[in-house]
């Protein structure tokens, strides 16, 4: 009798805390990190430091001055940081990427109330910000190593550009698995994310519905129209928008339903974007504008509580 | 009482700046900021029309019948309005071109009527100037501040002159909308904390200046200010 203990739930607790679930982020990001500096050189190791050390100042200061908790120990502003750097290109100013990094932490995420509380993915809208702000500078690509590029290349189009009708070889199937193509630091090499990705989903960081409803229907949808499915599915930012960023816990649905809708819903926008937009690619857009949505799809895929009555 | 119209003088440049504070007139606030100098011509623009417009109303505010004050006063300040227009357009025409709409806009603009409601038709002609002065001055300051921030890392230029590093290195969506709307807000943020959110808060729900003060004869200030005592 003396062994029975009377206590209020939750009565399983999971070990997981922001600082495990960050790491198991930052680990995962590894393999695209040495891609990056594998195929861009050793700039992208510069930029990617940078952004995650501009980040977590950002984060400590901010938190200094408004009285807050400081909250660089679970790391989600390095990740956030980090993220963002594998999103930009290797030859951006490094003014810039420390712009992208204040914006991200500052105004995405400390202004709305911090971890948690933004209402869409920092890095994404930070991303998005500098798209519009920078318009040349974050579509200025040089070439990667082992690519096609001729050798005396200053600056190499993405296979999604040149599909648009800009001048350049289009990469072949292998290069794009690789990684050896113009484009942003950490979003070329496929092979390096589906390594981190499925190292996440392993870890149960995150479930298979967000990134296979947002890459199978860019698949599904690119073949319907007529274009070459797995060149689009590997071009441009997709594999790093669909394991790394859709799958942000503040701003995706909670629920497994919510998440394939979430998915379903980048993809489309991604294609349409893609297809008949102005830019040539559309992985960020859907993102932050699916973020917008979430609340909503949110709420429309709310598990009802067992035995719950219709108040 | 010298005093109080100092105070009168003063009101509108922090304590109660009718953008960053009162909120009004916000709409040429974002669109016309993108550069100094058409910040200046606004806000010069907005403070000529709100002088003219509150001793005008002011003279005339035993005259006009409370039934039909607000297409009185909106009549005398189209008339100040279509005024500036014609000479802006005959002496200035590259201020007329830059800001376009937003000139003959002035007379919807909710600072003017705003003050023609709370302040000129309760006051005499000379406090009423002086308010006026008082609210075209913070709104030229919050105008020119916002559009000094918005130049000089947007465009890398103040009133048209380039600024040495930031010329190269410009943040162009500064002077777009979303960098407006950021700009604005981190402006309100600073004046309020500035001010230790008093800047708001400071009304104690007197009914001079209420709008609704006909309608409710001081019954719900009454009653706030007894749940306010609780």
């Amino acid at each position: 009798m003396n062994n029975m203990i009377v206590s209020v739930n939750p009565h399983v607790y999971a070990k997981d805390t922001t600082q495990t679930i960050m790491r198991d982020v930052l680990i995962a990001l590894f393999p695209a990190v040495i891609a990056s500096i594998i195929f861009f050189g050793v700039r992208a190791l510069l930029v990617e430091a940078v952004c995650v050390a501009v980040a977590v100042v950002c984060e400590w200061a901010f938190e200094k001055i408004t009285n807050r908790p400081i909250t660089i120990m679970d790391l989600s502003a390095a990740v956030t940081g980090l993220i963002l750097a594998l999103n930009l290109p290797v030859s951006i100013p490094i003014w810039q990427a420390m712009f992208g990094a204040f914006v991200a932490i500052i105004v995405v995420k400390q202004f709305f109330g911090g971890i948690g509380q933004n209402f869409a993915n920092p890095a994404i809208t930070a991303r998005v910000i500098m798209l519009v702000a920078f318009s040349g500078a974050m579509t200025n690509w040089l070439p990667a190593a082992f690519s096609n590029a001729p050798a005396d290349a200053v600056t190499a189009a993405t296979p999604l550009a040149i599909l648009g009708g800009a001048e350049g070889a289009l990469p072949t199937l292998a290069q794009m698995f690789l990684g050896a193509r113009g484009g942003s630091m950490g979003e070329t090499s496929c092979l390096a994310l589906l390594i981190g990705g499925l190292y996440l989903i392993y870890r149960r960081v995150i479930s298979w519905h967000t990134p296979v409803a947002f890459i199978g229907t860019v698949l599904v949808l690119t073949a319907l129209l007529g274009k070459d499915p797995l060149y689009q599915v590997m071009a441009g930012g997709l594999f790093l928008g669909a394991i790394f960023m859709a799958t942000d816990y503040t701003t995706s649905p909670p629920t497994p339903a919510g998440k394939l809708i979430f998915g379903v819903g980048c993809g489309l926008i991604t294609v349409l974007i893609r297809v008949w937009g102005n830019y040539p690619e559309g992985v960020s857009f859907s993102i932050l504008l699916m973020n917008i949505l979430n609340p909503y799809i949110s709420g429309w895929t709310k598990t009802k509580p067992f035995g719950g009555v219709q108040a | 009482m010298k005093n109080n119209k100092l105070k009168i003088l003063t009101n509108g440049i922090i304590k109660e700046n009718p953008i960053l504070v009162l909120i009004l007139g916000t709409c040429p606030f974002l669109a016309v900021t993108t550069q100094a100098s058409n910040a200046i011509g606004m806000g010069a623009a907005v403070t000529f029309v709100l002088l003219c417009s509150n001793v005008m109303i002011s003279l005339l505010r035993k005259v006009i019948s409370d039934k039909v004050r607000i297409p009185c006063y909106i009549v005398v300040i189209a008339s100040f309005v279509t005024l500036v227009q014609m000479i802006v357009k005959a002496y200035l025409p590259a201020l007329d071109v830059a800001l376009g709409l937003y000139l003959p806009l002035i007379v919807v603009n909710c600072i003017i009527l705003g003050r023609a409601e709370m302040f000129a038709n309760k006051n005499n002609p000379l406090d009423s100037a002086l308010d006026a002065i008082g609210m075209g001055v913070g709104y030229t300051l919050a105008m020119l501040a916002m559009a000094s921030i918005r130049e000089i890392f947007g465009a890398g230029t103040w009133f048209g002159l380039p600024v040495p590093v930031l010329k190269d290195n410009n943040i162009s969506i500064m002077t777009m909308a979303p960098g407006g709307f950021a700009i604005f807000g981190i402006l309100i943020a600073i004046i309020n904390k500035a001010s230790n959110g008093k800047a708001i808060k400071k009304k104690d729900f007197s009914c001079e200046g209420c709008p609704s003060a006909a309608a409710c004869n001081g019954q719900n200030c009454a009653e706030k200010r007894e749940a306010a005592a609780k």
